[in-house]
């Protein structure tokens, strides 16, 4: 009996403790939530010292190791601007970055001055979101014929109000290591390389199957088969949405065809059965286990981070098979910002032709403005590491080939589901490329159905 | 005047505060100032002074403790309350994260569609089965552990820190290294397993696989914890139950069985259900055990949980209605293993008694 009540007690106290616990961290979370929302008008206060010196903190929120602060851009504004302080909120993951943007936009609070969007989420925030957007198309200092057409097309509504102006893109190249190349009997050079796939996928593929004849033990083709269906789709003017905003990925010849051509990758055993992002892809490029990765322009520096100085003079990158794109962000000022006005001047500047080039001259993140292709900063752009690659060039005639894409609301699910549900089964658990696609399309359904 | 201030200080704590308010007016007049002049001859201005302060010293006590506790209520509504009600009145409706504002009202229908919902009737099963296959090795391992650190040794406290470490290691940082460990290529898992002989097993892809290895990150971070919690029941036990056991020739073996592990059964209960609500809400293991490839849960959403499932619909598809019907169907479902655990709980003290 007595064992009982102490334990009893004693399960109360732990009870008590685990409430304690659960209180510290929800009040510490609350404080983290406070100041950074005190941030912005609290140290404007606290920083206008009274009189006309006070300064206007701007904040902005991004994602991920977003490369505008990295790129110094903001300290250069800041030197134009003594009267602007720029502070900048990142959270690691947009998969947890956007809905809390959605959130905080349909609450009107918690936003930063100027918010990063993910080209995924944009057709979204476009079509939902555009009420609680400013219209930075006619902001002073917004050049529209600056940026690539279709990335301008993609941020703005069907009234022709421009919600989003462009950052970076990712045109796509094919990284290759020229080694395993050498040794599979294929050539090194990458113009060669190029020619050998150029204007058709199903020329990767069959170089592909050159490779495999007498590829080096252990080493595969391609990374994954979800990557190459990943840079296929990309290469399409339709691919899930058609023009009247209707899923169509079902019925989508180019989506087929997409499909079946990575699945082909699968099923003629050229892929290293990875799963991008993933550990045990980082070790991949470490190993040196594949040959080829389809790679926007921004993966070049995670290429050199993961791949390591052993890579170094092994890795190269020709043009892909077809221009195509993968990624890139736009920049939003929300409506319910208290400094809007400064914001979309902000916004506006980073997003110039010649913040644009310093941004990839500094993080490899590929201009959006076309305007900014014939600045030095991008035109004589060699990358050491891929063998003195021209890649300003390389990524530039993929971006001006690259075609104006359909983007519809939940492009994104439908993209993941069909990468990481359907073509995973097929390339790692060897499901026939049938049983993958009614998986995903079942995944797909499940998500999209209200 | 100290005494009647003693008392005045004990009543409410006794029971007594209604009493005291209702005396309280009555004391203003002239009844209690006439007590309190012919206890203590003062002037009617001093007794008014006394009055209101002793009235002022009895509303603090009267309700400052209620001030006191009120920051836990306060939370409490705030973070519990409001979000369970508001969870609940959001699973009647169609809401999407994109516009949280707008509510249309659909009943019971996001409850009911989970009952032909494939996605969530596999989340449920995989929830149960990584509940049980890292929920009893767990305790089971617990409660060796805790019996060892229970014998006299050098070093207790060292071990008994030692054990609870995993506990205070943070879940992402554990399950990126058990990612690390049970990687397809280069894992340190396969390797060893190639070393006796076997072939590399593709542990992120197989159902059973998958799901063993997010429990061992499960059972790795709560063994210590449970085993501490049972250490400490264990310390309860009467060390002449161990005696006497011992002069009728028990071993340590059947000491732990006859005298161990049956004193502890409602600590062993306790953890049982702490486990169990802990694996229904299974949640960081499995999302990061798929690393970059969001909630699926693998491909063909093999370890996804109720947890990951709820994250899914909720936070990827945003689908706020249906998230919040996953949400208030684990709540039913745990409410429904509180009430098994009462049921349990009853026998088991009249069994005893």
């Amino acid at each position: 009996m007595r064992t009982r009540t102490r334990t009893r007690a004693r399960a109360r106290l732990s009870a008590l403790a685990v409430v304690a616990a659960l209180g510290a961290s929800l009040l510490a979370g609350c404080a983290d939530d406070g100041d950074s929302k005190d941030s912005s008008p609290g140290s404007g206060s606290s920083g206008g010292s009274g009189g006309g010196g006070a300064k206007t903190t701007l904040t902005v929120g991004v994602f991920g190791a977003f490369g505008l602060k990295e790129a110094g851009l903001y300290d250069a504004y800041m030197k134009l601007h003594p009267d602007i302080e720029i502070k900048q909120t990142s959270i690691e993951r947009n998969e947890n970055y956007y809905p809390q943007l959605l959130t905080h936009l349909g609450s009107g609070s918690g936003l930063a001055d100027i918010q990063a969007v993910e080209i995924n989420n944009i057709a979204e925030v476009t079509a939902t979101q555009a009420g609680h957007l400013e219209d930075l198309g006619k902001v002073k200092g917004v050049d529209k014929d600056a940026f690539l057409p279709w990335k301008w097309g993609q941020a703005t509504t069907k009234d022709g109000r421009t919600v989003g102006l462009g950052t970076d893109i990712g045109p796509q190249g094919i990284c290759y290591r020229k080694d395993l190349f050498a040794a599979a009997g294929l050539p090194t050079d990458r113009e060669a390389v190029g020619k050998l796939w150029a204007g058709n996928w199903q020329k990767y593929l069959a170089a592909g199957d050159r490779y495999k004849a007498k590829a080096p033990k252990g080493t595969a083709f391609v990374d994954s088969a979800s990557g190459v269906l990943n840079a296929i789709t990309g290469s399409g003017a339709t691919r899930y949405y058609d023009a009247d905003g209707k899923v169509v990925y079902k019925s989508n010849p180019a989506v087929k065809e997409a499909w079946s051509t990575a699945a082909s990758f699968a099923t003629h055993g050229l892929t290293a059965k990875l799963q991008q992002f993933q550990p045990s892809w980082d070790q991949g490029f470490a190993n040196g286990s594949f040959a080829t990765v389809s790679c926007p322009a921004w993966m070049l520096g995670y290429i050199q981070d993961k791949a390591g100085a052993a890579g170094k003079g092994k890795w190269d990158v020709a043009a892909a098979p077809k221009p195509s794109n993968w990624g890139g962000s736009f920049l939003v000022v929300p409506s319910a910002g208290k400094h809007r006005a400064q914001a979309a001047e902000l916004a506006a500047w980073l997003t110039a032709p010649a913040q644009q080039a310093t941004f990839f001259e500094k993080r490899g993140s590929f201009p959006s403005a076309k305007a900014a292709y014939a600045l030095p900063a991008v035109a004589n752009a060699r990358h050491d590491y891929f063998g003195g690659a021209p890649i300003g060039q390389i990524f530039a005639k993929a971006a001006e080939g690259t075609p104006v894409q359909v983007l519809g609301p939940k492009d994104l699910i439908i993209a993941q589901n069909l990468a990481d549900v359907g073509m995973l089964q097929v390339d790692q658990k060897g499901r026939s490329p049938e049983a993958g696609w009614n998986a995903a399309v079942k995944a797909i359904d499940n998500a999209l159905d209200q | 005047m100290r005494s009647a201030s003693d008392t005045g200080a004990a009543e409410p704590g006794g029971g007594g505060g209604p009493a005291v308010v209702a005396a309280a007016p009555a004391g203003a007049g002239a009844p209690g100032g006439d007590r309190v002049a012919a206890a203590d001859p003062v002037g009617p201005a001093e007794a008014r002074r006394r009055e209101r302060r002793s009235r002022r010293y009895r509303r603090d006590v009267r309700w400052s403790p209620y001030a006191l506790v009120a920051p836990f209520f306060l939370f409490f509504a705030a973070f519990g309350l409001f979000p369970l009600l508001y969870t609940g009145w959001a699973s009647l409706h169609q809401v999407e994260l994109t516009a949280p504002n707008e509510m249309h009202w659909v009943g019971l229908r996001n409850f009911s569609r989970l009952l032909s919902d494939e996605f969530f009737w596999n989340a449920l099963r995989n929830t149960f089965t990584i509940g049980v296959i890292s929920t009893v090795p767990q305790l089971m391992i617990a409660l060796g552990i805790a019996h060892l650190l229970n014998y006299k040794l050098r070093g207790s406290m060292f071990f008994r820190v030692a054990v609870l470490t995993p506990y205070a290691t943070s879940v992402a940082a554990a399950t990126l290294v058990f990612v690390l460990l049970f990687g397809r290529d280069y894992g340190m898992v396969n390797w060893a397993l190639g070393q006796l002989g076997w072939g590399p097993v593709d542990w992120q892809n197989g159902t059973w696989t998958s799901q063993f290895a997010v429990s061992t990150i499960v059972v790795w971070r709560w063994t210590g914890y449970n085993a501490l919690i049972y250490l400490a029941a264990m310390q309860a036990i009467p060390p002449d139950l161990y005696e006497s056991a011992a002069l009728d020739g028990a071993s340590r073996w059947q000491q732990f069985r006859h005298v161990t592990v049956p004193s502890l059964r409602p600590t062993i209960l306790f953890t049982c259900v702490v486990s169990t609500i802990g694996a229904t809400q299974l949640f960081g293991e499995p999302l990061l055990f798929n690393g970059g490839a969001g909630a699926t849960g693998g491909s063909d959403h093999q370890f996804q949980t109720l947890g990951l499932y709820l994250y899914e619909q909720g936070w990827v598809n945003l689908h706020l209605g249906r998230a919040s019907a996953i949400a208030w169907t684990m709540f039913l479902i745990l409410l429904l293993i509180g009430a098994a655990n009462w049921l349990i709980s009853r026998a088991l003290r009249k069994e005893t008694t």
